[in-house]
């Protein structure tokens, strides 16, 4: 039951039965939402902006890792290639194809959704464990190919890249671009969401609930495993392309192990199975390190910096929270943050009477 | 190719295979005691050889007392990870088990990196490094001591599991945990054993690799590199692990002289084992010696 609908239920149809958004609350919620988020650029300083951004582009690529782990429950220990394998075909669409870059995005998830594909065929056999172990191989393997093959990445100079491009307006500023980055996390967030009430989309969490059940139901199970493969991907896909022309330059290095191990935290602090959890566990992720940072800063110069030497090894306390993070909300809050907000807003909705 | 340049490289990849074998030992016993997928094995290692190397440089202790300590100390980490961490996800889904060894992965590899640092930190000599000469071929002493130790450990292992109360209890607990339960068998002391018994046994082989290349945070890698191997040799099979990683040693080798001479495209060392896993697990998911799971509905 993933939203709160008021007391009885006077659903007639099947189409009221299926809606995204049931209650009138919810359709006014996202509104305002969207248009809290389009005055944005115009209320924030540039530093706040420069995490949303980060937030939006982290959380389509966490969002395609929720349909490949939450909904279909494989496991892909390889996302941070893949979003990485996006991010340099969009540069080099546009640098060596000249396709403009408004397209080489999209573009650039189909090609990371091909590659996807490639590598989830063994995913059409293989189920947890093994496939975890497939996908870290695809991780090196991919990181290798950045490395070595020069026409596509750069090589190792990695690869400069312009910015996003409309009808002749550049947008090279965090106050434009953060436009373009809004504009598709709400496109790929309803996309996800109407996936999930379509036959493929009930196919997944079939395949993910009693995958001999759902085969028995007549599910194709090696077909519907690889495209959970092939969404996940293109979701990558996208989210790195967006990466690409945020930051202008790509290099080899930022796509290793522990940037798909974030991917993963960012899906289970969000919730497995939710797709706003997608967003919020990106959220966490990103601000997560700058709490760290702050306690860092506040803690500068008194003895406890000097003695544990905060400052300099800020980056590894940074992966220490990461990984307690990723602990504790296992241990604690195995259902992630989405979880908790579903039982906030119950609590609110039964308030005096909440047993 | 000449025959000495060979073999040669077929005994680096034994000696470092050796290596591989036995931390993929240590992986596929807390695999089959608890079907835990350790990704913190890697982990294992750095922080023994860490904890031992930080012993015999700050409190210049002798080799050996720096040595039991560190054993003692991971046993106690290794049984505190599996009561604390671990035990609360017992019938979790294997997602959750995964990513909690994940987190302790990460954790501890930037735990170690903030106390010791990331440059590479030689143990205090201990043996004497010289060259001796086996079969006409040119071996470092602290290879063939590294060599000596696995197979040392690997007999260990065979008589532990083949005759000690413990041993078959642990392997009566893989076979069927409400059976060996029934039989008076802790099955809690059992999960935490084979924690205790891989980190220790993983430590050691860290110690090694401390010793022979120094300790640094590549030593986690090893973690890694146990994944090929033991997928190859079958994820529940203790001789299949030793198998794995001394194919996943030679393999690593071979591919390497392949790479400089013909193929020119670098850091296969690091790449091959992960090419072989794929096909490994397209061709014959269960290994060589793995069980292969039948499904029934």
């Amino acid at each position: 039951m993933a939203v709160m609908t008021p007391a009885g239920d006077y659903r007639t149809t099947y189409r009221e039965d299926m809606t995204i958004f049931p209650t009138l609350g919810s359709r006014v919620a996202l509104w305002a939402g969207i248009a809290l988020l389009c005055l944005a650029p115009l209320v924030l300083d540039r530093y706040l902006l420069h995490l949303l951004i980060n937030i939006g582009f982290l959380g389509i690529a966490a969002l395609g890792l929720n349909i490949l782990v939450g909904f279909t429950g494989q496991i892909s220990i390889g996302h941070a290639a893949f979003f990485g394998f996006g991010a340099f075909a969009s540069a080099w669409l546009h640098d060596v194809l000249h396709v403009p870059v408004a397209l080489a995005i999209p573009l650039a998830g189909l090609m990371t959704a091909m590659v996807g594909l490639v590598f989830g065929a063994p995913a059409a056999r293989l189920k947890g464990l093994y496939l975890a172990i497939a996908t870290l191989a695809a991780q090196f393997i991919l990181e290798d190919f950045f490395a070595r093959a020069q026409w596509f990445t750069g090589g190792v100079a990695g690869r400069v890249t312009e910015p996003f491009g409309l009808f002749g307006i550049a947008f090279d500023r965090d106050e434009t671009y953060f436009y373009v980055v809004l504009a598709f996390v709400v496109v790929m967030f309803l996309g996800a969401a109407n996936l999930m009430r379509t036959r493929d989309g009930r196919a997944l969490v079939a395949v993910r609930d009693h995958y001999l059940s759902a085969e028995m139901m007549g599910i194709n199970l090696a077909y519907y495993r690889t495209l959970s493969f092939g969404i996940a991907s293109f979701y990558a896909g996208i989210g790195g392309a967006l990466y690409a022309h945020y930051l202008l330059f790509v290099s080899v290095e930022a796509f290793n192990i522990l940037f798909s191990i974030q991917f993963l935290g960012m899906v289970i602090i969000g919730g497995l199975g939710s797709v706003m959890g997608s967003l919020m566990g990106a959220a966490f992720m990103v601000l997560l390190p700058e709490v760290v940072q702050g306690l860092a800063n506040l803690l500068a110069g008194s003895p406890i910096d000097r003695a544990l030497r905060l400052g300099a090894s800020i980056s590894y306390l940074r992966e220490m929270v990461i990984g307690a993070a990723i602990i504790l909300f296992l241990m604690f809050e195995p259902d992630g943050l989405a979880h908790r907000w579903r039982l906030i807003k119950a609590y609110w909705k039964l308030y005096p009477y909440s047993h | 190719m000449e025959l000495g340049f060979f073999l040669q490289l077929l005994l680096n990849g034994l000696i470092v295979g050796a290596l591989y074998g036995v931390v993929a030992m240590s992986f596929v016993l807390i695999y089959k005691a608890s079907q835990v997928v350790n990704f913190a094995q890697g982990e294992f290692l750095l922080v023994g050889a860490w904890v031992c190397w930080w012993l015999l440089t700050a409190w210049q202790l002798p080799f050996w007392a720096g040595f039991l300590v560190t054993l003692a100390f991971m046993t106690a980490f290794g049984v505190i990870l599996q009561v604390v961490v671990l035990r609360p996800l017992i019938g979790e889904p294997v997602i959750s088990v995964i990513m909690v060894t994940i987190g302790l992965s990460i954790f501890f590899q930037a735990l170690m990196k903030w106390m010791f640092g990331v440059f590479a930190q030689p143990f205090p000599s201990i043996f004497a490094a010289d060259q001796v000469r086996v079969l006409g071929l040119e071996v470092q002493s602290v290879y063939l001591l590294s060599l000596a130790i696995s197979v040392a450990i690997m007999l260990g292992f065979w008589w532990f599991f083949t005759y000690s109360k413990h041993g078959l209890a642990m392997r009566a607990t893989a076979f069927d945990q409400q059976v060996a339960a029934s039989l008076g068998v802790s099955v809690p002391r059992v999960f935490a054993m084979s924690w205790a018994i891989s980190a220790v046994v993983s430590a050691v082989a860290g110690v090694v690799v401390g010793v022979v290349n120094g300790v640094s945070s590549a030593l986690s890698f090893y973690g890694i590199k146990v994944f090929p191997a033991v997928i190859l040799g079958g994820l529940d099979s203790i001789v299949g692990a030793v198998l794995g990683g001394l194919i996943v040693g030679v393999l690593e080798n071979v591919a390497q002289w392949l790479d400089a001479e013909v193929l020119n495209w670098g850091n296969m060392y690091q790449i091959a084992p992960f090419y072989a896993l794929i096909l490994i697990l397209l061709i014959k998911p269960y290994g060589l010696f793995g069980t292969e799971a039948i499904e029934r509905v």
